[in-house]
């Protein structure tokens, strides 16, 4: 018996040490490049880059960049953009929770939350941009008998230059994610039970939710919330195929300005970079005051009696643009599949005659290389994603103590720091860091965006996993490691198969860390989508924007069917 | 059955509980010191929230880390209270019956057995057990298609399998109904007699602690907080 027990103690030991290197290594990967990143883009700001010749700090790539044309231009529009669009998703999601909860439309739209999260935003952005424009299949299913347009009609879409079209996409592809994350939260605050008591009480379903519901929903989404300010002020991929472009975003103006071939203007872009960093601080600091701004003058209605405050607008609002941007996103979807068919497709008829597949065939020499080097960065950095974050929740269930507050502020760093002001710090310091660009930093990089996805949606089931099961196995002789592989990775493989299609999903939407980080080298889908979505040919754009949501939309069928293949005749396991 | 003989053979030493006290916060919630002889069954009883799961938890090897112990666990003169809980080989019963979905009834009998390279010896074993409880045949089904008893009985039966040295009972018996109870009673303390085990039960109805025939430990939350535990049987001067 004696030599039983040594052998499990020994078993215990190499699974327990590795479980204890996952939440620092995974601190490390999280924070370090960050870090170095911002460090790495505020010397140049400041004049120092020995490589270019930069040997004393000045101020003048600040001078340069205040004598930018447009700069102030630049800077309104990322945060008008950024801030607008969080506004209206929040505004769309909260009125939607408060007017359809426990409704069958609910039911509805959880079913498709999932895939409509998977969307990549370039091929969202794409898809409106060919729903919306003077030419795209809205006006032509209007023209020529409702609008009376025989030619496409004038007016600039998208590239508006209000940011009408740019704040439309954010919204469409940040209404699931808010949506997701309320979701998630809305059992911590015993929704369910406080909807019903108001209800009770005599209040109207909006008015229950905003009152009884949402004081104590909103802190829990905050981060979420912040992190979608963050991106939506700084983002790249979708300002340059929706935003205006004289002048544009300041984000994508980095970008320009990075990739110049006057390598003298690198100072100035990364004034600019961390301009972009200050500029989502900034929104962020807006943010916030508008929040306890909010919170101060709403306190004393919330006891005021009031029961019917905000019901009808909240179902028609609520309920009509929850609908109508879930629908923007399908139409897209379906524009983008008869454009990638359409052989001869002249303006005002709305089906392109004859359809054929011949675009898809002259495609494929491009598309097939492209697929494979998106689908091997994706499957590296979930994979080193989800070995990081199981370890971490891993090591919580071991030790049984939860992580603090400190840690999810970890989790969040990269999603709330632009990336283009860390991503181009470390481009900066490649040489002195004897970091190769290519394949391995690539996937590194879009760890940084994965791994918080993975962690996010595969935290709380594996904390709801009831403890008992692996008290049992313990108690029946399983060694830690035993009990992890027999036990609960069976139990948990339908969340552990989603958060890895979700993981996937975000590798394969990310466009900045592979221009950045790859150095130009590496093509993916996503870098071959938005290159194409600024030139003329609509069916190649489209077929890389089909392709690039095909991907991850694989990666979720695979997600869900795999675990109930697995365990057909499981049926505890099948719900 | 050849392996399930064995088991029975191995097991006669008591299990200790020696000056074991447990505190949360400075706050002394539970203390224990008990001798259980070989086949005989301890029940602690108390209102809940006094720590009678945590003692077992304590016993198990997966105390929480917010509670302080001090005090040992021994089998016989082996102390278990530093091994994790898998070295321990104490068979736990919970209030729920927890076959793992994931695998057959078959599979949740063979999990907790000893591994031994004869496939045809393990399948053997448990086709006997499987009929010692009344399930024949029943190798192959999805533990979710078990009504309440039998997954109370396979539970057991895994246990069992496992060749505990002792057994430690949560409430093994509140989520069966009334008929059921009582043939489980029967079934689980026949069985701890017939392998010789120490057992512990913690339960919070009095027939279950009289079913198992054994000595009761009151435990009642002193206006101090502090919990003390009353032999209520004359058994303790008998040793």
């Amino acid at each position: 018996m004696a030599r039983v027990d040594q052998r499990i103690l020994a078993a215990d030991s190499w699974f327990v040490r590795l479980t204890r290197w996952a939440p620092l290594l995974t601190v490390l990967l999280l924070v370090v490049p960050v870090m170095v990143g911002v460090a790495g883009v505020t010397a140049p700001a400041f004049g120092w880059l020995p490589a270019l010749g930069g040997e004393s700090l000045s101020l003048a790539p600040w001078v340069a960049l205040w004598h930018t044309p447009g700069l102030g231009e630049m800077i309104t529009m990322s945060l008008s953009t950024g801030l607008i669009s969080t506004a209206v998703a929040l505004v769309i999601v909260i009125l939607f929770l408060g007017a359809f909860a426990d409704s069958a439309a609910f039911v509805w739209l959880k079913r498709l939350l999932s895939p409509l999260l998977a969307v990549p935003h370039a091929a969202a952005a794409i898809g409106l941009a060919f729903l919306l424009a003077p030419s795209g299949l809205a006006m032509r299913l209007v023209s020529p008998g409702l609008s009376g347009q025989k030619v496409p009609p004038d007016y600039l879409f998208p590239g508006d230059p209000h940011g009408i079209a740019l704040i439309a996409g954010l919204v469409v592809k940040e209404v699931p994610f808010l949506l997701l994350m309320s979701l998630a939260a809305l059992p911590q605050c015993q929704a369910h039970h406080r909807r019903h008591l108001a209800l009770s009480l005599g209040y109207s379903p909006v008015t229950a939710f905003l009152k009884g519901v949402l004081p104590s929903l909103y802190p829990l989404i905050r981060l979420p919330v912040y992190a979608v300010i963050a991106f939506a002020s700084s983002n790249v991929d979708v300002a340059m195929i929706l935003g205006p472009s004289t002048p544009p975003p300041l984000a994508v103006s980095v970008v320009r300005w990075l990739g110049d071939p006057d390598l003298s203007m690198r100072f100035m872009a990364s004034a600019a970079a961390l301009t972009q960093l200050a500029v989502t601080l900034m929104a962020l600091g807006i943010w916030w005051c508008i929040e306890h701004a909010i919170r101060l003058l709403a306190t004393p209605c919330l006891t005021d009696g009031q029961r019917h405050l905000g019901q009808r607008l909240g179902v028609v609002l609520g309920g009509g643009l929850t609908w109508l941007s879930a629908g923007l996103l399908c139409a897209s979807l379906l524009g983008l599949v008869l454009w990638s068919l359409a052989a001869y497709w002249p303006f005002p008829a709305s089906w392109p005659t004859p359809l054929t597949l011949a675009n898809w065939r002259a495609a494929l020499p491009g598309l097939l290389p492209a697929a494979g080097t998106t689908l091997a960065l994706a499957v590296a950095a979930t994979l080193l994603s989800t070995i990081l974050v199981v370890g971490c929740l891993e090591s919580e269930s071991l030790h049984q103590r939860s992580m603090g507050k400190g840690a999810t502020l970890v989790l969040y760093l990269p999603l709330l720091v632009p990336p283009v002001a860390f991503l181009y710090g470390l481009v900066q310091l490649q040489a002195q860091l004897f970091l190769m660009p290519g394949f391995v930093l690539v996937v590194v990089g879009h760890s940084l965006f994965v791994l918080p996805y993975v962690f996010l949606s595969l935290a709380e089931s594996y904390r709801r996993l009831d403890p008992r099961w692996s008290q049992v196995a313990a108690s029946l002789g399983k060694s830690h490691a035993s009990i992890f592989l027999r036990v609960r990775l069976p139990l948990l493989l339908a969340p552990m198969a989603t958060a890895m299609a979700v993981g996937l999903a975000v590798s394969i939407g990310q466009y900045l860390p592979t221009l950045l980080l790859g150095a130009g080298r590496l093509t993916t889908l996503t870098t071959e989508a938005v290159s194409l979505a600024s030139g003329g040919d609509r069916r190649l754009t489209a077929i890389y924007a089909l392709a690039q949501l095909a991907l991850p939309a694989i990666g979720f069928a695979l997600a869900i069917g795999l675990p109930r293949l697995l365990h057909r005749r499981r049926r505890a396991l099948l719900t | 059955m050849p392996e399930l003989r064995d088991t029975a053979g191995t097991s006669r030493r008591p299990l200790i509980f020696d000056g074991v006290s447990i505190s949360l916060q400075e706050t002394p919630l539970v203390s224990l010191s008990a001798r259980i002889d070989a086949g005989e069954v301890v029940s602690v009883m108390g209102p809940s929230g006094v720590g009678k799961s945590t003692l077992l938890a304590f016993a198990a090897g997966f105390l929480a880390p917010a509670f302080h112990a001090s005090g040992d666990v021994r089998l016989g003169d082996q102390s278990i209270t530093s091994l994790p809980t898998s070295a321990r080989r104490l068979g736990l019963l919970f209030q729920d019956a927890l076959l793992f979905p994931h695998l057959s009834v078959a599979g949740n009998l063979a999990f907790g057995m000893p591994p031994s390279r004869h496939r045809r010896q393990r399948r053997e074993v448990i086709d006997q057990a499987l009929s010692d409880i009344g399930l024949e045949g029943f190798g192959e089904r999805d533990p979710a298609t078990l009504s309440g008893g039998q997954r109370a009985r396979v539970a057991l039966m895994r246990t069992l399998l496992s060749r505990p040295q002792a057994m430690l009972l949560d409430e093994p018996f509140s989520k069966l109904d009334a008929t059921l109870r009582q043939e489980m009673r029967e079934l689980v303390f026949g069985r701890i007699r017939e392998y010789g085990l120490p057992a512990l039960l913690v339960t919070h109805d009095r027939a279950d602690a009289e079913a198992a025939a054994g000595p009761i430990i009151e435990l009642s939350s002193a206006s101090t907080g502090q919990t003390t535990s009353t032999w209520r049987s004359a058994q303790h001067a008998r040793r």
